[in-house]
């Protein structure tokens, strides 16, 4: 048993993706409206009525279909909400992408919304079941989860805390930097070196340059059968790969688990590869799109995605190879930490740059002939969370 | 009474507030954590006394600073040391006095006498000067007495020195002077007849514990023994300070040696002791005053944040969601009783339990595996100055647990820079957060070295 993938049965046909930021004066309803408009305007032959179904994700701008039917007025058409942490985005993608390759549709439509700045909190907002107020995951928030990727990855790697705090603040410089050429970004502004390493501490030794944009956004895609799909858009992108993993938990609880790696990403890796026909992701990717929550989770991930030997991830990020101009540029449109992270929105978020690369419409950081992307999408912490892997193409049979 | 004393124990918090900062002009001033209340206090001194003695059938626990009302806090203790659903566990929330009724108690019937108080005073007052937060657990039952029960005597009296209203954390006194002369009459006439009862001309020790310091300032000159004569060690503690003050005694006592426990509330209570030649094998593992030596100091508007006295900037975080009572009960023996599981097919430890093994997947294999009382080694660790805290930052850590376990958990009584991968840490029950009115009740992990609980020491037998 395996997951026999769907490579090349599905193509994006149009995209579509909000300004993420602090956008305090657009609602959930407005972000959705504003990413559809341009999805559909950018596909002439494709018109609300033709949309056969929907998939919405979002992690707690609002519940069930009915948040993305009523801002859409879809016509009683079927709309499913997903959600799956901080991958909620991708997994409505995947779902949307598997109702059309099981031929239940012609034209279906994957979203997905955040508005986190309504709270008025910092960080993300949990809504947990009653409980018996033992859990971690309760207290402790999201960057001290990740933070503890840091002690853990220097102690087995030998690494020294001071290299490893350069390779994490190099990872915020750059995606910083790459966010700079990005309009849509959450932070337009590159940010020093020292900036990011005296900023004010969140935890651990991540400061608030280490953590993800808190942003509002959205973002969607068209997505149709592949043989289909020229009737559509000239420059369409291809599925090649779709995985996802939901860990047991086993490594929160065992002893054997070091901190300096996810299960659950190297389990996802492996199966897209699988289905893509990848064998050596370092060459044969044009860019990635990795789920950079905190700094140091992207190089963990450079590691568990295949890009990097264990434990030379930190060495690999500090040696420029994967900076815009590197071996493999990865989150050329600034990743989660500055083009932001609103929760639903990110996986699609990540689609819509390799979308943009691929037709060559990514302005200032287009990259040299791009022609197959991965994005990676993580939701959950070290030790149990939820792991998603896409490669998407620019063209058939490659 | 029938029952002799098997066993005791103290529980003195870690945290202190410096002299200076109360008007103290030596020493310091000990005070529970913002996670530790009576319930918590009681808890740990009660598993000091416990290790290696039967579990008791009975729990008193007494407190003039009770968790709750309306629910029994004894019962939270009873989970915590995992003792046996077909026994009885109760509170009496009152004075000293109360005390004095959960040792009479528990000598009647066997069982744990625990004493535990947190003694808040204004800021700048003598209650916040002179008084202390502790605990002490004194076991009863046929074991190897530690010391035999010879008398106990009683005389109340209905006058006004100390008072404090059930809304209020913070008391009030009368002229000092006036409860003095009540109580020193008292003291004199409870003294007088128990050495008559009893045909004694002097004892070896006494100890002397009474809410008014002027009593406990002239206590040499007002009561007479062979030895020594007793008041607190840690400054007036309440419910909490007669045991503590005769668990000092007995860290030091001589076999064969009369102990005379002088409890001065609203009246006055009196208890005398013989020790016998088991006592130097079986003293508690930290004497009191090594607990006493060992402390860390807290800011004075940290402290008075803790009561409430003055209330801090909250982090930009939402308060978290009360316990919820159904899944608390569901899992009572992991919240209180910090047991996970271990497969019985493949030997994977689960903390918290689960149902399906996490390594074989074998279904409803498991065996309790309680944890709290072992010790485990940090494998990483964080501060995290965002959450939710009571008294921020919270300081996390994942942990592996000796002979098998790996849990995530807070660290608590310890200073950030002190972490490191490969500390020791033992656990203690704490209390997390407060919401909604229901006390958060969990283990945290403390680092070993700081001797702010059992050390793991093996006791001196």
């Amino acid at each position: 048993m395996a997951s026999r993938g769907i490579n090349d049965r599905v193509g994006v046909v149009g995209m579509g993706c909000t300004r993420f930021g602090e956008r305090w004066d657009s609602s959930t309803e407005d972000l959705i409206l504003e990413a559809f408009a341009e999805c559909i305007g950018s596909t002439p032959n494709i018109d609300k009525g033709d949309i056969d179904a929907y998939w919405l994700g979002t992690l707690g701008s609002g519940q069930s279909g009915l948040t993305l039917s009523r801002a859409l007025s879809t016509d009683d058409k079927p709309v499913t909400r997903v959600e799956n942490y901080c991958a909620t985005g991708s997994e409505a993608f995947r779902n949307a992408c598997y109702g059309v390759a099981a031929g239940a549709y012609d034209v279906v439509m994957a979203v997905g919304v955040e508005k986190l700045k309504d709270s008025g909190f910092s960080g993300l907002m949990r809504t947990d079941p009653p409980s018996d107020g033992t859990s971690p995951e309760l207290s402790m928030t999201a960057p001290a989860a990740f933070s503890l990727l840091d002690p853990a990855y220097c102690a087995k790697h030998g690494v020294h805390p001071d290299e490893m705090r350069a390779a994490m603040t190099h990872v915020a410089w750059k995606n910083h930097d790459n966010g700079s050429r990005n309009p849509k970004a959450q932070f337009r502004s590159p940010v020093s070196r020292e900036t990011i390493n005296e900023a004010v501490k969140v935890a651990g030794r991540l400061g608030v340059f280490d953590c993800s944009g808190v942003s509002d956004g959205a973002a969607c895609a068209l997505i149709v059968p592949a043989e289909r799909a020229l009737e559509y858009t000239d420059t369409p992108m291809y599925v090649k790969g779709l995985s996802l993993v939901a860990g047991s938990s086993r490594a929160s609880m065992d002893p054997e688990f070091d901190f300096t790696t996810f299960p659950e990403v190297v389990k996802a890796a492996r199966d897209a590869y699988g289905q893509a026909g990848i064998d050596n992701p370092g060459t044969q990717l044009s860019l990635a799109e990795v789920h950079d929550c905190f700094t140091p989770t992207e190089i963990v991930l450079m590691e568990d995605l295949g890009f990097s030997e264990t434990g030379h991830g930190w060495k690999d990020v500090l040696g420029g190879n994967f900076d815009a101009d590197g071996r493999l540029p990865i989150n050329p449109d600034g990743g989660l930490k500055s083009f932001g992270h609103p929760v639903g929105a990110s996986g699609l978020r990540m689609l819509y740059e390799a979308w943009l690369q691929f037709r060559g419409d990514a302005g200032d950081r287009q990259l040299s002939d791009p022609h197959t992307a991965l994005t990676h999408n993580l939701g959950g912490r070290p030790g149990a969370c939820v792991s998603f892997v896409s490669v998407v193409g620019r063209e058939l049979g490659r | 009474m029938t029952a002799s004393l098997i066993a005791y124990a103290t529980y003195l918090p870690r945290y202190r507030l410096a002299g200076g900062d109360v008007g103290l002009r030596r020493g310091d001033r000990v005070v529970a954590s913002y996670d530790e209340d009576s319930t918590t206090m009681a808890v740990a001194a009660a598993a000091r006394a416990l290790e290696g003695h039967p579990l008791p059938a009975s729990v008193y626990f007494a407190t003039s600073s009770p968790a709750y009302a309306d629910k029994t806090n004894a019962t939270g203790i009873h989970a915590a040391l995992g003792l046996p659903y077909a026994s009885f566990a109760t509170d009496l929330c009152g004075t000293g006095r109360s005390g004095f009724a959960a040792w009479r108690a528990a000598a009647a019937t066997g069982g744990l006498a625990l004493t535990a108080d947190v003694r808040v005073g204004r800021p700048g007052s003598a209650d916040e000067r002179l008084g202390g937060d502790g605990a002490a657990a004194l076991l009863f039952g046929d074991g190897p007495a530690i010391a035999d029960v010879l008398a106990t005597t009683s005389h109340t009296s209905e006058f006004l020195d100390r008072w404090r209203s059930p809304r209020s954390i913070t008391g009030e006194q009368w002229e000092e002077r006036f409860g003095a002369d009540r109580y020193a009459a008292l003291i004199r006439t409870a003294v007088d007849r128990t050495l008559d009862e009893t045909g004694l001309a002097e004892v070896d020790h006494v100890v002397v514990a009474c809410s008014n310091s002027a009593i406990v300032k002239r206590v040499g000159t007002l009561v007479k023994a062979l030895k020594s004569t007793r008041t607190s060690p840690v400054g007036f503690s309440g419910v909490a300070d007669a045991g503590i003050t005769l668990a000092s005694v007995l860290d030091v006592a001589d076999p064969d040696e009369t102990i005379l426990v002088v409890s001065a509330f609203d009246g006055c209570d009196t208890l005398l002791l013989r020790t016998t030649a088991q006592l130097p094998l079986a003293r508690q593992s930290t004497a009191v005053s090594l607990q006493r030596a060992e402390g860390m100091v807290v800011p004075h508007l940290t402290y008075l944040s803790w009561h409430g006295l003055v209330e801090f900037e909250p982090p930009r975080r939402p308060e978290p969601d009360r316990p919820a009572a159904p899944p608390a009960a569901r899992a009572e023996e992991w919240k209180f009783g910090f047991a996970g599981t271990r497969c019985r097919q493949c030997g994977f430890v689960h903390l918290p339990p689960v149902r399906v093994c996490r390594s074989c997947g074998t279904v409803d294999e498991m065996d309790a595996a309680p944890v709290a009382t072992l010790h485990g080694t940090i494998v990483t660790h964080t501060v995290d100055y965002l959450a939710y805290s009571p008294s921020p930052p919270m300081i996390q850590a994942v942990l592996d647990v000796d002979g098998g376990g790996r849990c995530t958990i807070e660290v608590t009584d310890a200073e950030p820079e002190r972490l490191r991968v490969g500390a020791r840490v033992a656990f203690t029950f704490r209390r997390l957060f407060t919401a909604g009115g229901v006390h958060n009740y969990f283990w945290k992990s403390h680092l070993l070295d700081t001797g702010s609980e059992n050390d793991g020491k093996p006791r001196d037998q």
